[in-house]
């Protein structure tokens, strides 16, 4: 939710630490149902647009499809997503435009796209080079700041564009 | 399709980025504008040099050069902002830096527009 005019998650933030009197407002660009409660239907619906899940037709190994180190540390900080939405709904893009697929699907595709033990990059750089996917971020900072999880959210959405310009994974 | 948000009137406390995004669009639309009125004058030279000279004094009036120093914050803004975007867009990692960048962008600003609104500032003053 909005807590004195940002994206905060009301489990980590301590009324001490607020400035009173504290102002709290459903989170933006999200239809509001009543209060508080938004209805998160077209923020998973852009989530699930990515593919984001492990795509690997190859036949499975008898043991882990093993990973180096450094080809973990590549995805690492997308992996700590955990959909809160307060990226998306701090977008100002966002706010004005529900087409666009958003911050946090796209560090979620991020999460998959380098992850060496995917085989779906191609197809997820192809529906974010579109024009409602990473272009439309017009790096705001917005999600970065409001990400609880501290992801460099906006570094993880020029990545994928670089990716989709380069294709350099 | 757009969507107007429920309660207007309260505004979402972003940081640099978010404002300085603000900024840039304003001042880039600023620019544009000040573009189809240039395209317009400049055309004006098919009808002759006496028309094309004429329309162009209008650029003397006081008020218009009160504007122009007002485009040349608008433009210099819009340019050293975009640098930083550009540079934020071609190298991901300069995204972890981007509010020292923006410390830079108005550094530069500041360096850059105090001598032209000065001397700007001075061509206004003898128009009077």
């Amino acid at each position: 939710m909005l807590i004195n005019g940002v994206n905060r998650l009301a489990c980590k933030v301590l009324i001490k630490d607020l400035k009173q009197p504290i102002k709290i407002e459903p989170i933006r660009g999200l239809k509001v149902e009543k209060d508080l409660v938004v209805d998160m239907e077209p923020f998973f619906a852009q989530y699930r647009k990515v593919l984001p899940f492990l795509v690997n037709d190859e036949p499975a190994p008898e043991r882990e499809r093993l990973q180096s180190p450094e080809e973990r540390a590549r995805f690492d900080d997308t992996t700590k997503c955990i959909l809160c939405a307060a990226c998306t709904t701090s977008c100002p893009v966002y706010w004005s435009d529900d087409e666009y697929h958003g911050p946090a699907a796209i560090v979620n595709a991020h999460r998959f796209i380098f992850d060496s033990r995917d085989r779906a990059a191609h197809e997820r750089l192809e529906i974010l080079g579109d024009a409602e996917g990473a272009f439309k971020c017009r790096t705001t900072f917005n999600c970065t700041d409001a990400c609880p999880r501290g992801i460099h959210v906006t570094r993880a959405i020029q990545e994928v564009k670089q990716a989709i310009l380069f294709e350099k994974l | 399709m757009a969507r107007l948000p429920e309660r207007l009137g309260t505004v979402y406390k972003g940081g640099q980025g978010q404002w300085s995004w603000a900024l840039h669009r304003i001042s880039g639309v600023a620019v544009l504008l000040f573009l189809f009125v240039h395209i317009a004058d400049t055309a004006l030279v098919g009808f002759g040099p006496k028309f094309y000279n004429q329309v162009v004094h209008a650029y003397h009036n006081p008020v218009i050069r009160l504007l122009e120093i007002g485009l040349a914050a608008m433009v210099l803004f819009h340019a050293l902002n975009g640098l930083r975007i550009i540079l934020i867009d071609f190298f991901p990692k300069m995204a972890d830096y981007h509010k020292q960048l923006f410390q830079i962008v108005v550094g530069l600003y500041i360096v850059l527009i105090v001598p032209a609104v000065f001397f700007m500032g001075r061509g206004f003053i003898r128009s009077l």
